[in-house]
């Protein structure tokens, strides 16, 4: 289990405001944090990586001290087992896939080559082991981020927003492939995500952070769409575009880029707002499409 | 023609490429851990070692000169320490030309290298330090190896700039025969005593030998983008 109870002075757009956050990330958990941008996310998983030092706080790792402000004890990133994907990836230029994996373990074993042929074998990048990292595209290259991070069997593997630089069929295929990877190995994962339906699919909890404080933990369903809705039958979505017809208004919803019009009374709806589209009363046909 | 060019003495362009490796290599030595320092640390005096690293750019070559001829001849600090353990002093003798090169070419070493440190993203070093790998071991596998241009052109800048200087060695070194007397300065001297056949020769060698420099550099370099 990881405990994490930080406290950091940040300067936002806004001026300075404080980041501070307590939680527990249980073994073999997948846990998100969702939020805003600025709103700390990235800092957080720095401040766990021993990349950024908290001004007080405690980090623990199953019973090991990474930091201690009140004992002055801050273990640095190289002695604290976490595999980091940076949000933009960070491979090393001058190596190859094979080699950039193959930096996370000591110096050439050869039962050490063996574990990252099965590595890139795991996330399908063997084939490309002798290529450059400037030539992969940015789904391979994340791919070989993961690998590196996971390579060592971290305590806990942080995934900076790793997959939002990527298009849509792409991101599905990698976000099955991190499920598939957390299962297999059972892996104690930190994500940072601002996209809902992949909160929803990878995350046991969800923390949703606003401007350095965690408003909400829960489950994704119990964080995002609470108890104000009881039907089965609900869609996020950000309004486009409000019409007026006669007492109603025509309200146009973007659902994950599927648009909607639905008619409503309620007053204050402004363009831009994040929206729950449902409906109580009837059974919605579900009807498969190749 | 053949006759008159064997009849030159070649020595001075020994000498020169000499003093231009071993000066070459001391920068590189020196000036890595101070660029380092200075594109990573937040030192708050920092400007002031900027500054003191720059000066050489913008001090005449016999203002430099003068100082460090005060501190290598016999009564200087240096000179004299130099003295007590070698048994000469430090001015009119190589080890002297060394030195004055190295404080004269230092900001051709160090502001190349300091470019190609800060060009290094920050999350390659951050990615290195959470594989567990040290700032020593970051320092020789990812930082260096992808800053190769900078690093080339600081080698390349300083030898070139070595090759070329005049007056802080003449001011150091006189014009010494076999230990001090570079080409820049056997061209003066050839000048001096209206020998222009062994002017030319040096001249239009020197010459040639800057342009093949420079050309290999930027050649070099263009592959490295490439990648
Ligand atoms: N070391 C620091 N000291 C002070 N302020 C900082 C520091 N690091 C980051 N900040 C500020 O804190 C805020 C939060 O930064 P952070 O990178 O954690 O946000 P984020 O939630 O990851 O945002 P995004 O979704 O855009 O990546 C930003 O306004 C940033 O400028
Ligand atoms: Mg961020």
């Amino acid at each position: 289990m990881i405990v994490v109870r930080v406290k950091k002075e940040l300067i936002g757009p806004k001026g300075k405001f404080n980041l501070e956050v307590d939680f527990k990330v249980e073994k073999g958990e997948f846990l998100t944090i969702f939020g805003r941008s600025g709103s700390g996310k990235t800092t957080i998983l720095r401040m766990i990586a021993g990349l950024e030092k908290p001004d007080e706080g405690y980090i623990e790792f199953d019973g090991k001290v990474y930091f201690d402000s009140s004992k002055k004890i801050n273990i640095p990133p190289q002695k604290r087992n976490v595999g980091f994907v940076f949000q933009n990836y960070a491979l090393f230029p001058n190596m190859t896939v094979f080699e950039n994996v193959a930096f996370a373990l000591d110096k050439k074993k050869k039962e050490n080559i063996e574990k990252v042929e099965e590595v890139l074998k795991l996330v399908e990048l063997y084939n490309l082991k002798d290529r450059y990292p400037s030539s992969l595209s940015g789904g391979q290259q994340q791919r070989v981020a993961l690998a590196r991070a996971i390579i060592k069997n971290p305590d806990i593997l942080l995934l900076d927003e790793p997959l939002s630089a990527l298009d849509y069929s792409i991101r599905i295929r990698l976000q099955d492939e991190l499920k598939k990877i957390h299962k297999m190995f059972n892996l104690t994962t930190l994500l940072v995500s601002h996209d809902k339906p992949e909160v929803f699919k990878l995350s046991d909890r969800v923390i949703y952070l606003e401007d350095g404080k965690i408003r909400k933990v829960g489950t994704p369903r119990e964080v995002f769409i609470g108890k104000s809705i009881s039907g089965k039958f609900s869609f996020y979505g950000t309004v486009l575009d409000i019409r007026k017809s006669d007492t109603v208004k025509i309200v146009t919803v973007d659902i994950n880029g599927n648009l909607v019009e639905v008619i409503t009374t309620t007053e204050d709806l402004n363009i831009g707002d994040e929206v729950l589209v449902g409906a109580k009363a009837f059974n919605p046909i579900i009807k498969k499409i190749n | 023609m053949l006759e008159v060019l064997k009849q030159i003495d070649y020595s001075p362009f020994l000498l020169t490429f000499k003093l231009a490796i071993i000066t070459t290599l001391f920068l590189f030595l020196i000036g890595l851990p101070i660029a380092y320092f200075l594109a990573y640390s937040k030192f708050r005096l920092k400007s002031a070692i900027e500054a003191a690293v720059a000066l050489p750019l913008v001090l005449p070559p016999s203002v430099l000169g003068f100082y460090l001829l005060l501190i290598t001849s016999k009564n200087g600090f240096l000179g004299k320490l130099w003295q007590e353990y070698f048994g000469h002093q430090l001015a009119f003798h190589f080890e002297g030309i060394v030195l004055a090169s190295i404080i004269f070419s230092f900001p051709f070493m160090v502001h190349p290298l300091t470019a190609g440190f800060r060009s290094i993203n920050k999350s390659l070093i951050e990615a290195s330090y959470t594989l567990g790998k040290s700032k020593l071991e970051t320092v020789f596998r990812v930082i260096l190896p992808n800053m190769k241009p900078a690093i080339l052109t600081g080698i390349t800048l300083s030898f070139a700039h070595t090759i070329g200087e005049f007056g802080v060695v003449l001011m150091v070194g006189g014009s010494i025969e076999g230990e001090t007397k570079v080409v820049s300065i056997a061209i003066y001297d050839a000048v001096e005593k209206i020998d222009y056949t062994t002017a030319h020769v040096y001249s239009a060698i020197l010459f040639g030998i800057s342009f093949f420099v420079l050309l290999v550099v930027y050649m070099l370099n263009k592959r490295f983008e490439v990648r």
